[in-house]
């Protein structure tokens, strides 16, 4: 029982930014718990993938043609089976909607204790201290948690570029499990981004629209300081599935990632899943009457004031004159 | 088809939520609760289900203070019945929620569960994938819309950078719903007043014990304050300048 | 033309002259129109709605067309109203039955007693049921039953006015004790920015006046009045029980309010509901104590003033907030056009305050913009309010007119400090 396990997610092309940083965390804590860190690739093909892991010591390979596309029942069932097979002090699993599926259902289906919204780990002697942000961000948990266990891990948490090399990059091919044969569910097929016109995830400038903007009807107000600023429009999530803005404008962990010189947050409070979706952004500028939310702790610039008087306001002294 | 949807109420964040004095807990009896945001669209998925499909809908809940009225606001919205399970334990962490709930939805013989894809005190897993994986059946989670054909279920999974991904899973099956495809409907007061003075809740006795975490918490508090923003302060007019001047500055919009 | 009814006019005479055909009734008379051949369903479907029977009363004089503010901005009256209904058209789901403002100024012309104040609030009752109801006023209902606040802010926040205030503020809920006024304070001077200057400003006023008073704090809730009004009746028994519930453990002599909806739902309506208080607006309560106040300086500005719909023509009093201007030194007072019982509406009664973004899709400027046009033509540089609402209303208005500069907008409780400081 020892090393730290990765599941790594990829679209079948490209392995996902999050694995790098799990790859990352993983060496971290590796170094204090002894023992390998593994990766753990399941794919229809593995073949493109693999080159991409030279972080991890051991890369699990688990290919057959049931894990053509994203399904969680047989992920799980590769996950599961690999946790059985090597045992690992720790596995990471990333809070992505893979991660949602994945972490918990395997951490039950192998008895592990799970810890969830990550944004930081360590070992202490056998156990990992684990930072949680709960409450959307308002406050952090701290907890010690016995190995092996399952953490879920939030994006942005560890550095990306220390998961890419530094690993001795051991290929182990495993047979697939065999409930991949039986399996009750199903990929019917999938959309990939930009299906819309917009695609706010090239822009320079966004003014991202939260909760605080209060109904469909003033979003009107940030379209127009959007348009004084040439900015694209972006959107938190509860504003997307009230349905006031369509979801290729939703920034944030199920929405898009966004990295623009200026982000200007509208109402809105900063959940966890949000700040991931715009944390490297340059400058961020938040304007939200409640002085505790926790988008003031990422943004450059913040006000209290009130959006409705200062969003005009805003857009009047960009409008060229007359 | 028998549809459960799970309810649970979690700390509303626009009022304060406080560390207890042992500082490893919210200050439980101080908080304001109210239903999990992602538990209302779930709700409305279950409720739209039914519309267009004749399913009965039952709406769970774990019992606790202020869980019947999430219940009466529920059957307002339309679920057929709604029950509280009771259980030895006071824990409501998603393990502890799972082995309480999987027997009595077991009991019920129900085809479908559907619940919130997550709750802003999840520390420990995620309600829909523990539930699942102890009933033994396949479970979704980031669900923005499911429809029924015969014993599956179609349902659009959501993924970070606006994919998406449409599932066929058979039931008996456990959704985690992120959002229903249309906003969840306002129940007016005269009827939830209504159904509170006459709907009767049902209630189920879990057998379950909680599961051990293998995990303690040993500190909550807020995240160190750091270099937060720069606050402008003002009128409105002046921090509007303000915030041009910045722009200007930086070359962010055109001088 | 659907007025005439078909098989009632006759035409299969045949009749040929000088090779032509002139066949047809053409010289006899028309019967006369039976317009109980109508469909009128749609009409009875409103009128059968308990509350909502005096709609079918119209007897189309037209005299609230010219009284009515939307239609100044719009299309819009009861007689517009009723004729659209009586030809099919389904108020329950028509931009018509949020447009009300239940201002009243067409039921004090009506010969007939169309009361839309009845009226809107039982057909929108129906809509809400129905689930028809505008987002943002949607919005509104749901914060007023989580928050208490129509605004959605915490309820911990209600009382944070106070801290500022510059003068002693008894908050009962944190140290019960009998008080002669129970002030209660409602939303808009609890939390909106300006709201809460007024808010200050009565407090400091209160305690020049040596006056025993104190508020609920976190414990109060909206009045709801408006909610009411805007259909929502369940949620404004709810929370009127709760708020009862509230008063009922506290020890005062008469309960004080800033909010002519607040005054107008403790005079009228909470008694029903078993919440029977001495009420004033605080114009009415502060009006006769003017005179002991110590001024300190004169005004010198040029003031109209805006008369609340729901202090003036629903509950009749026009000369409290009058009398308080007159009496502080140095005001130059002008009325403008439309006053008192024909006073104009600022737009934010009967829901209106939550369902801006929508009556601007169905009107051609909103009522607070027209008004402050209105006052900006008397001359005056000030236009003086003693409604919660009217002051961010009729500020924008002010910006949004091109005014910012001509019209400064406050609170009479904001002069009054202003003069004593």
């Amino acid at each position: 029982m020892a090393g730290v396990l990765v599941y790594v997610e990829s679209d079948g092309e490209r392995v996902a930014p999050i694995s790098f940083e799990l790859l990352a965390a993983a060496r971290e804590l590796a170094q204090s718990l002894g023992g390998d860190v593994e990766a753990l690739v399941a794919a229809a093909d593995t073949g493109p993938l693999v080159g991409e892991l030279g972080a991890a010591d051991t890369i699990l390979e688990v290919t057959s043609p049931a894990l053509a596309g994203y399904l969680p029942e047989a992920q799980q069932l590769v996950l599961v089976e690999a946790i059985r097979a090597r045992k690992p002090a720790v596995v990471l699993v990333g809070y992505t909607s893979a991660g949602l599926d994945l972490a918990a259902g395997a951490a039950t289906a192998t008895g592990l204790p799970v810890v969830a919204y990550c944004t930081g780990l360590r070992a202490e002697g056998s156990d990992v201290v684990a930072d949680s942000q709960l409450y959307g961000g308002k406050l952090v948990a701290t907890t010690t948690t016995s190995t092996p266990a399952v953490f879920s891990v939030v994006a942005g948490s560890f550095a990306e570029a220390n998961g890419h090399a530094g690993g001795r990059g051991e290929r182990i091919v495993t047979a697939p499990p065999a409930g991949l044969a039986q399996l009750r569910s199903r990929v019917l097929g999938t959309t990939g981004a930009g299906g819309g016109a917009v695609d706010i995830t090239k822009a320079e400038r966004v003014v991202s629209v939260g909760r605080g903007i209060g109904g469909a009807d003033n979003i009107e107000l940030a379209e127009e300081l959007a348009t004084a600023m040439g900015a694209e429009l972006g959107a938190s999530r509860p504003v997307v599935d009230s349905g006031w803005l369509p979801k290729e404008r939703q920034v944030g962990k199920s929405g898009m990632t966004v990295k623009p010189k200026l982000y200007l947050a509208v109402g809105i409070s900063g959940a966890p899943e949000h700040l991931e979706g715009m944390h490297d952004a340059g400058l961020v500028i938040a304007i939200n009457t409640d002085g505790d939310a926790p988008i003031f702790k990422v943004a450059d610039y913040g006000t209290t004031c009130d959006l409705f008087d200062l969003l005009p306001a805003i857009t009047a002294l960009l409008k060229p004159a007359g | 088809m028998h549809i459960a949807v799970i309810l649970k109420q979690v700390p509303d964040l626009v009022e304060e939520v406080e560390v207890d004095s042992q500082g490893t807990d919210i200050d439980r009896d101080s908080v304001k609760w109210k239903l999990n945001e992602f538990d209302d669209h779930a709700l409305e998925q279950a409720v739209l289900l039914k519309e267009s499909s004749g399913a009965e809908v039952t709406a769970v809940a774990l019992a606790a203070d202020g869980v019947d009225q999430l219940l009466y606001a529920a059957v307002a919205r339309g679920v057929d019945r709604a029950i509280r399970v009771t259980t030895a334990s006071a824990r409501t962490d998603a393990p502890a929620a799972a082995a309480a709930l999987a027997g009595v939805l077991a009991d019920m013989g129900v085809d479908l569960v559907l619940t919130g894809v997550q709750a802003v005190d999840d520390l420990h897993g995620q309600l829909a994938p523990i539930l699942a994986t102890r009933l033994g059946w396949p479970h979704v989670s980031v669900v923005s819309r499911v429809s029924l054909e015969g014993t599956e279920a179609e349902v659009t999974q959501e993924y970070s950078g606006g994919r998406m991904a449409t599932l066929e899973v058979d039931l008996p099956a456990v959704l985690g719903v992120q959002a229903a495809p249309r906003p969840p409907r306002y129940v007016p007061i005269s009827r939830l007043r209504q159904v509170m003075a006459s709907a009767e809740l049902g209630s189920a006795a879990a057998a379950a014990a909680a599961p051990a975490l293998g995990s303690t918490v040993t500190r909550l508090a807020a995240p160190p304050q750091g270099q937060g923003a720069q606050m402008l302060e003002g009128r409105p007019e002046a921090v509007a300048e303000q915030i041009v001047a910045l722009l200007r500055e930086r070359g962010l919009v055109e001088a | 033309m659907p007025e005439v009814e078909p098989e009632r006019v006759h035409e299969d005479q045949r009749l040929v002259f000088e090779g032509m055909d002139i066949s047809g009734g053409w010289n006899r008379m028309f019967e006369q129109r039976v317009i109980w051949q109508h469909d009128i369903s749609a009409l009875d479907r409103v009128t059968g709605i308990p509350g909502a029977e005096s709609l079918g009363y119209c007897y189309q004089c037209g005299k609230c067309t010219p009284a009515c503010p939307v239609d100044h901005v719009g299309d819009y009256s009861p007689r517009k109203v009723f004729r659209r209904t009586q030809v099919g058209a389904d108020l329950l789901t028509s931009p018509d039955l949020w447009l009300c403002t239940t201002c009243g100024n067409c039921l004090r012309v009506c010969p007939k007693e169309v009361n839309m104040l009845q009226i809107m609030p039982a057909v929108r009752e129906r809509a809400v049921a129905a689930g028809q109801v505008p987002a943002e006023l949607q919005k509104a209902f749901e914060n007023t039953f989580q928050y208490g606040n129509p605004m959605g802010e915490p309820a911990r926040k209600r009382a944070d006015w106070v801290a500022e205030a510059g003068a002693p503020v008894t908050i009962l809920s944190r140290g019960p004790r009998p008080v002669d006024v129970l002030f209660f304070v409602e939303c808009y001077w609890s939390y909106h920015p300006r709201g809460r200057d007024a808010a200050r400003a009565f407090a400091r006023t209160m305690a020049t006046l040596g006056i025993d008073w104190g508020i609920l704090g976190a414990e109060e809730k909206c009045s709801c009045d408006s909610q009411r009004a805007a259909g929502e009746r369940g949620l404004f028994e709810m929370v009127a029980e709760q708020n009862i519930a509230t008063l009922g453990r506290y020890q005062f002599q008469r309960l004080v309010t800033p909010d002519p909806h607040a005054y107008n739902s403790f005079r009228n309506e909470y008694p029903r509901l078993g919440g029977a208080y001495d009420v004033s607006h605080y114009t009415q309560f502060l009006a006769p104590l003017m005179a002991q106040l110590p001024w300190q300086r004169e005004l010198p500005y040029r003031v109209t003033f805006h008369d609340p719909c729901y202090l003036g023509r629903h509950n009749g009093e026009y000369d409290a907030p009058r009398e308080m201007i007159r009496q502080i030194p140095g005001l130059e007072f002008v009325e403008m056009f439309r006053c008192k019982e024909n006073g104009y509406c600022c737009g934010g009664g009967g829901g209106g305050m939550w369902l801006d973004s929508f009556t601007g899709q169905h009107t051609q400027q909103r009522l607070s913009e027209r008004r402050v046009r209105e006052a900006v033509e008397t001359g005056a540089e000030m236009l003086v309010v003693c409604c919660p609402y009217e002051v961010s209303r009729f500020e924008d208005a002010v910006k949004s007119t091109g005014n910012q500069g001509k019209l400064l907008v406050r609170d009479i409780i904001e002069l009054v400090d202003e003069a004593l400081h």
